[in-house]
């Protein structure tokens, strides 16, 4: 019992990091007034870049490097797309992520010559956090973990104090809700957007290496499978917050590894499709305002037009 | 305008002049679904098929890959137009486009692979994958030391509840009480999760996992060699993902059945139909040389002795779980 309980904490945390990383790009981005819908996309090129930075060099931290470089460059072209030439972010965001589908299958075939899958490469390990991991029950859980879980859980505190305690975080949050008044202040309302959504690039890529050389040591065609939009519906569930993000992704792997255990040792009262359905009909809830109020950065989602 | 005619006339005449000449030599082609060459699977499993004929008669043989669902018909369309002797649909997917373009081309064989397309010019092949489960299912049973296994489907659907099936009717022959403990990831190309179902399965006491779960399988096989357990793969041989914690796999001759059909056409002998490949016809079976190397001499002999069973009639394997 007590083991199960343990496989289900462990499998809860694997399966929430790649969403509370990507959770955490959309917060900053939207926060800024940019709708990324393209966080899908730049994952799954991210998780084919750490694979070949890995393959390439041997080294995995290179590989994870490789996928940050990647994903602020891909966010960079979704950037200049809504931000300078005020294009609809979601034909944007939806254009990247076909993009990714098409280059990333292209480029194994041109690295590798076979469809599918990359060859294994090295990945990045576990870390074991030495007094933590002799806490008897809390040390099985969060005393040897794939390094990801531990760079999310660091990475939400800082995103939370970046953007609640800083002059910066407080300029994105201006842009995001009232530009023109933002401008009116001074706050260059491009340069600030711009940096949100290279931010949301950064936590993409890592987030996308957290999949194929965290999680596995392979690239697996369209292994993302659609994280990067659940992460989406993590962040609105979180209201824009990153520590809501936080428990909104450990919500949404835990209901997955709930329903995987639920399987295995045969429980199917409850069919799996209602818990793997369960964190959607929780969001779609939130978003209508049954379970407190889910209200989105004012404006989100418009170009901003210098008047 | 005249120009354009002289342009026109020449080149009608050489299309015509190659279809002509074309017409002597015999032709297969095959279009693959969208997984394409290189799937390390049923794709590239057909288009070895296609390659041993190519070498035994000296044919000529070409593959279109496809890129959507929507390119099944035009692909196949386009291979019949061409005046290939026999054209390949290879893949469940097909099965609607494969119908559609049969009764377009009459004069044209086609092949269907893991599907029955019911036409008078269409040879269909489908594999007996519960009686090659149920050897992997021998074989996890009598390696298990706690008497756990596990299985990780795909998507639930009947074609992979037919791997189940059999897998659980394997395990129960060898050991009626050993625990067979069931997971599906609902998708095929997520490797995460497969890797997550098995670790569950594993934390849970199971100590073989066999999956028929696509690419998510690629994470079963790597969540056994984590946990120093052991996986069987499935469709190819699979065991270069990691060589100490891959039983065997169950794999399916889609080659072989591919290379018997041509062969047929090309000696005259060829009949249209339904074409079932099961362990009688090696159709299916366990990957031998991993098996070898993985599993007691013991553990072999019960496989062969049930192999023969099941060739004999002995022994009938469900094809879904409900029949168990």
């Amino acid at each position: 019992m007590l083991n199960s309980m343990i496989a289900l904490l462990n499998t809860t945390l694997r399966m929430a990091t790649p969403l509370i990383l990507a959770a955490l790009g959309g917060v900053f981005t939207e926060r800024s007034g940019v709708i990324n819908i393209a966080l899908e996309g730049i994952m799954l090129i991210s998780a084919f870049m750490a694979m070949a930075g890995s393959y390439l060099t041997g080294n995995p931290w290179l590989g994870v490097l490789t996928a940050i470089i990647f994903g602020i460059l891909v966010s960079l072209i979704h950037a200049i797309l809504s931000i300078s030439l005020k294009a609809d972010q979601i034909v944007s965001g939806t254009a990247i992520n076909i993009f990714a589908t098409g280059l990333t299958a292209f480029l194994l075939r041109v690295m590798f010559e076979s469809a599918g899958q990359s060859p294994s490469v090295t990945d990045v390990g576990t870390w074991t956090i030495p007094i933590i991991n002799d806490i008897p029950i809390i040390g099985d859980v969060l005393g040897e973990q794939i390094p990801f879980v531990y760079i999310a859980l660091i990475l939400v505190a800082i995103s939370y104090w970046v953007l609640f305690k800083t002059p910066f975080g407080l300029r994105i949050r201006a842009v995001g809700e009232h530009p023109a008044a933002a401008d009116s202040v001074g706050i260059n309302v491009i340069k600030t957007r711009y940096i949100a959504v290279l931010i949301s690039g950064f936590f993409a890529g890592l987030a996308g290496a957290s999949i194929s050389i965290g999680l596995l040591d392979v690239f697996v065609e369209n292994m993302t499978s659609g994280r990067g939009f659940i992460a989406l519906a993590a962040m609105i569930f979180g209201r824009w917050t990153p520590q809501g993000a936080l428990l909104a992704a450990l919500l949404f792997g835990f209901a997955d590894a709930l329903q995987m255990l639920a399987q295995s040792i045969g429980l199917d009262f409850i069919p799996r499709q209602f818990l793997l359905m369960l964190p959607y009909v929780l969001t779609i809830l939130a978003l209508t305002g049954v379970i407190g109020s889910s209200e989105p950065p004012a404006a989100s989602g418009e170009p901003y037009e210098k008047e | 305008m005249k120009k354009l005619s002289i342009i026109l006339a020449v080149v009608m005449i050489f299309a015509f002049a190659s279809m002509v000449m074309a017409q002597d030599d015999f032709k297969v082609g095959m279009v693959t679904d969208v997984g394409g060459l290189g799937d390390q699977s049923f794709n590239d499993s057909a288009w070895r098929g296609l390659k041993m004929a190519e070498e035994e008669f000296g044919i000529d043989i070409n593959v279109i890959e496809s890129n959507s669902m929507t390119d099944y018909v035009p692909n196949l369309s386009s291979l019949a137009e061409q005046d290939y002797d026999m054209v390949w649909a290879v893949g469940f997917l097909m099965t609607d486009a494969l119908t559609e373009v049969s009764k377009m081309y009459p004069d044209v064989t086609f092949g269907m692979i893991d599907a029955v397309v019911e036409n008078p010019n269409v040879v269909s092949v489908t594999f007996a994958e519960h009686e090659g489960s149920f050897l992997a299912g021998v074989a996890a049973a009598m390696k298990s030391e706690k008497d756990v296994v596990g299985f990780v489907g795909g998507m639930e659907m009947p074609l992979i509840k037919k791997f189940e099936a059999g897998y659980r009717a394997g395990v129960k022959a060898v050991n009626p009480d050993t625990k067979v403990l069931i997971g599906y990831t609902g998708a095929f190309d997520d490797p995460g999760a497969g890797k997550e179902l098995a670790l569950t399965q594993f934390s849970q006491g199971a100590d073989v996992v066999y999956h028929a779960a696509g690419a998510c399988g690629i994470g079963v096989i790597k969540a056994a060699q984590e946990q120093g357990l052991y996986a069987i793969g499935v469709d190819s041989p699979q065991f270069h993902l990691a060589p100490e914690h891959v039983l065997t796999s169950m794999i399916k001759r889609i080659d072989v059945a591919v290379f018997k059909e041509i062969s047929a056409l090309y000696n005259g002998n060829f009949e249209a139909g339904h074409r079932p490949y099961g362990l009688n016809e090696n159709g299916v079976g366990l990957y031998r040389p991993q098996a070898k190397k993985m599993l007691s001499e013991e553990t072999l002999e019960a496989v062969d002795n049930y192999k023969q069973q099941i060739i004999n009639g002995e022994i009938e394997v469900p094809t879904s779980p409900e029949d168990l």
